[in-house]
């Protein structure tokens, strides 16, 4: 597209704005193609499938929506999750994702393009990573110039901290999220600069928008206010702030309570108090200027000082005392862990257990944003140097954003955009001093190139870029000291592209429903034991039984297997989830109880031990033991399940209590029996490369219905009470094994598998398990 | 304090008097009687309750967001202000008084129940 460009050079030229906007329309065009091609690595090595956890229920929902309408989808009540107590999908779930790809589907439909619905939610994230470039584009251009936003743009494309949300087929709410939040903020700016209501509404719908979508909407409404609040305190206020924001206040509260997610929590709850009370302060405020303009200086003061002690002490006794009434709810849990970051991990096991909700690494700053994250303190300096109101609000976007992220990883998400606007302005600041020569447009020009760069890094761009500089260049800096300096930075954002390209295909693009391991001699092998399992439930078992796995797979078995599930990943029952982990790290009899009272008829576990998968039940398996000893602190304590040296193990000197839960049982059922290689004894688990500790026993309450290929996924069917009582002890008279049932095949003993890599996973290693809440 | 308070008040609505003009008269008039829907709202639910609470909140809110807007319209019409508020004439400040009045109620109506 940009080669088109260059041809018509020399007809454009004449009308350089013409030129200039083409160059900003193509620019943009690719940095669209670019992100959402290059989001397609997953789609093309595996399949067009849904990827993970939540988006699965995402789908479900969706795929609910579109088959039985709107209404029937708010009014759901969903009573194959959470057995026996339902839940209520239309008021528990953010609707603006499934009500996004419904309307689309309802378009293309209306055009007569039949499109499943799948596909549809398949390739959401990356259509919408197309939209999220175009508002950073406009938000930069409007914080700094329209050059710096094209870098921003094709910054925010490539970006892998923004494609880790945002691949073909991980459909989730970030995926819309992110494009509703830097849009909101395009508008807000825009609402601040011109003081217009027009604008500030156009703000407030976005907003709407952003709180069907996300629950991190209750970003927007701090930032916003804590802009408002820090113009005020350094003297910058003015009419237009006061119109921008109140109009956008008041608006946006009454939109967001429009979504039954979110309901009266606007006035309700001490997260979005900070809003109010900014909006009271700023009409005390205009009220005050406005009678300023009717006295002289000494008469206001009095006038001044009465009114703000006025109100200050009414507005913060008001909102104490709400909140002491219980009509404000203090801030919940996940608010404290964001404080202070040990918070969850001694009150809420849950929150804590989600590998997504632990702090980051410094590694994965650099691994997500790399070069961006150490150009981005040097835009800020520049946006400081140079500050007005609407580079305030960047400026503290900027600064509450890289605390969040350093508390927990899933919020890198925010800080992405706002790494790429400033790192953005860096390079166009860098690159306006480097460049200064006769031509008019040096930024435009370069972004070009670097656009060029950016999509293709091996290609010409980069080598002509400087050369044809060089000769340009003349006093000032020397010729010699900016072109070193500009062939640098293009190096730079050279292999920044490469890096994002290398990310986006290794870490990010695995489905993590499908399995890639890799042979000796290279060749692929893929697993398919999820969707194995899941398939076999659907066919084999009764429509109304009921499945019991650890709250990760409760979303995939309802959604793939379309049974009742009794826990899943909307973790809103603490009580529910730590009667299941109870019921896996009780002994087996003791479990029964439990899974006779919640009418078990099925049992999933995920084991890895054969194929060396890191991310199963066994290497989960002590959050389980942990939230179940957060509810019932007197049948489960953690510390039986380590050795006396404090080690978690499997092995023979594993603790006994460990050696016979149930979890272990159906996790390491038959599994003596199993020689996977001759190296090694039989029973030997590749993931934590131990010989298990307990080979041989049988079950008495379970029995073994179906175990998949490489025995990734391991289905128990729970028995019928006897209708004789029978006597306990095994050893004198063995019980007869599945003679009557269906066993599924199993090849007992096949040495079928070479030690492999299990691709996608393995990265994720020793963090705990691999869900993430929905929020 | 409650002497000079008093002058002061008094030589405020004086000037208010003196300098405002007409149109700017007529929006505060308006501003003053959603004042008092307000205020008699939030008597009715302190004497009353909140019972449809999504009910009240939605008077309330149309209330307060009509006070907000017109106060916008006060402040963008105002000529003092002309130099915070270069591209917006009156007549424009009007029409988005309109059309965020259309979006504030259709909400609200949405909401009342």
């Amino acid at each position: 597209m940009s080669d088109t460009g260059k041809g018509d050079i020399r007809s454009a030229l004449s009308n350089p704005g013409g030129w200039k906007s083409l160059i900003v329309f193509s620019v943009l065009a690719l940095a669209w193609l670019a992100g959402f091609s290059s989001r397609l690595f997953a789609v093309i090595r595996f399949e067009s499938i849904i990827h993970e956890f939540d988006p699965w229920f995402n789908y479900r929902a969706t795929h609910h929506m579109v088959e039985h309408g709107f209404y029937n989808f708010l009014n759901w009540f969903d009573e194959r999750a959470w057995y026996p107590l339902g839940r209520i999908v239309g008021g528990t779930v953010y609707p603006g994702l499934m009500i996004t790809s419904g309307a689309i589907h309802e378009v293309l439909h209306s055009l007569n393009i039949p499109v499943h619905i799948r596909d549809i939610c398949v390739f959401l994230a990356p259509v919408f990573s197309g939209l999220t470039a175009l508002s950073t584009y406009f938000l930069t251009k409007e914080l700094w110039n329209p050059g710096a936003g094209l870098f921003a743009a094709c910054f925010i494309a490539i970006v892998p901290g923004y494609i880790s949300r945002s691949v073909a087929g991980s459909y989730d709410n970030e995926g819309i999220a992110i494009f509703a939040l830097m849009f909101t903020y395009y508008l807000w700016i825009k609402a601040v600069k011109t003081g217009s209501v027009y604008w500030a509404c156009l703000t407030a719908l976005s907003y709407f928008y952003m709180v069907s979508a996300w629950g991190g909407y209750v970003f927007i409404i701090n930032l916003i206010p804590l802009h408002i609040f820090a113009l005020l305190l350094m003297g910058r206020y003015s009419q237009r702030i006061y119109v921008a924001y109140s109009t956008f206040f008041i608006l946006g509260l009454v939109c967001s309570m429009q979504i039954p997610f979110v309901g009266f929590q606007p006035i309700r709850t001490s997260e979005h108090m900070a809003s109010a009370g900014v909006f009271l302060l700023l009409q005390a405020y205009c009220f005050l200027t406005y009678v300023q303009g009717f006295m002289t200086k000494s008469e206001f003061r009095q006038f001044f000082v009465f009114a703000i002690a006025a109100a200050t002490s009414v507005g913060f006794v008001g909102i104490i005392g709400l909140t002491y009434m219980g009509y404000i709810a203090p801030w919940s849990g996940r608010f404290y862990s964001l404080w202070d970051t040990g918070y969850a991990k001694i009150h809420i096991p849950i929150i804590a257990s989600v590998s997504e909700h632990q702090p980051t690494t410094w590694v994965s700053f650099f691994f997500d944003l790399h070069i961006l994250i150490c150009v981005f303190p040097a835009g800020l300096w520049f946006v400081i140097k140079d500050i007005n109101d609407e580079r305030v609000f960047i400026f503290l976007y900027a600064i509450s954003a890289v605390y969040f992220a350093g508390v927990m990883v899933r919020l890198m998400l925010t800080l992405t955009p706002v790494v790429c606007v400033l790192a953005a302005i860096a390079f166009s600041k860098t690159f306006d001093i480097y460049l200064k020569d006769e031509t008019k447009k040096p930024t435009a020009e370069e972004i070009e190139e670097k656009e060029k760069n950016d999509k293709y890094y091996d290609k010409v761009g980069k080598a002509k870029k400087p050369s044809s500089e060089e000769g340009e260049k003349e006093e000032g800096l020397g010729m010699n000291v900016k072109s070193i300096v500009v062939v640098a930075i293009l190096m730079m954002l050279m292999l920044f592209a490469v890096h994002c390209t290398w990310v986006t295909s290794n870490a990010y693009s695995s489905p993590s429903i499908v399995l890639a391991s890799y042979g000796q001699d290279g060749a692929r092998n893929i697993l398919d034991d999820f969707r194995e399992a899941y398939y076999w439930l659907r066919q084999n078992t009764h429509e109304k039984a009921r499945v019991m796995s650890w709250w990760d797979y409760g979303y995939q078995i309802a959604g793939m297997a379309n049974r009742t599930t009794l826990v899943d990943n909307n973790t809103w029952n603490n009580s529910h989830i730590a009667l299941v982990g109870k019921a896996m790290s009780s002994n087996e009899s003791a479990a029964y109880e439990i899974m006779r009272s919640l009418d078990v008829d099925y049992v999933l576990v995920i084991f890895g031990g054969v194929i060396g998968y890191s991310g199963d039940d066994i290497n989960k398996f002590l959050w389980m033991v942990r939230i179940a000893e957060g509810e019932h602190p007197k049948d489960i304590k953690e510390s039986d399940y380590f050795t006396p040296q404090g080690e978690f193990r499997v092995d023979s000197a594993g603790s006994k209590t460990l050696l016979n839960c149930l979890m272990y049982k159906l996790s390491y059922y038959r599994f003596g029996e199993l020689q996977l290689d001759f190296r090694a004894p039989p029973g030997f688990d590749r993931t934590r490369n131990v010989e298990i500790g307990n080979k041989n026993f049988d079950l008495h309450h379970l029995e073994e219905a179906y175990t998949t290929e490489h025995w990734l996924v391991r289905i128990y069917k729970v028995r019928d009470l006897e209708n004789r009582q029978r006597s306990l002890d095994v050893s004198s008279k063995p019980i007869k094994r599945s003679s009557s049932k269906k066993v599924g095949r199993r090849k007992k003993g096949v040495i079928k598998h070479k030690p492999s890599v299990v691709k996608g996973k393995r990265n994720k290693s020793k963090k705990q398990t691999s869900t993430k809440k929905t929020k | 304090m409650p002497d000079s308070l008093k002058s002061v008040v008094c030589k405020f609505y004086d000037e208010y008097m003196k300098t405002t003009p007409k149109r700017l008269k007529v929006i505060d008039a308006y501003l003053f009687y959603v004042i008092l829907t307000g205020v008699i709202q939030f008597g009715y639910c302190a004497l009353v309750g909140t019972y449809p609470f999504n009910s009240f909140l939605s008077g309330f809110i149309s209330c307060v967001g009509s006070f907000v807007l017109a106060a916008c319209l006060r402040v963008q019409a105002n000529p003092q202000n002309k130099s915070d508020f270069l591209s917006i004439s009156p007549e424009r400040a009007f029409g988005d008084f309109i059309f965020a009045h259309v979006i504030l109620h259709l909400v609200v109506m949405n909401f009342i129940g």
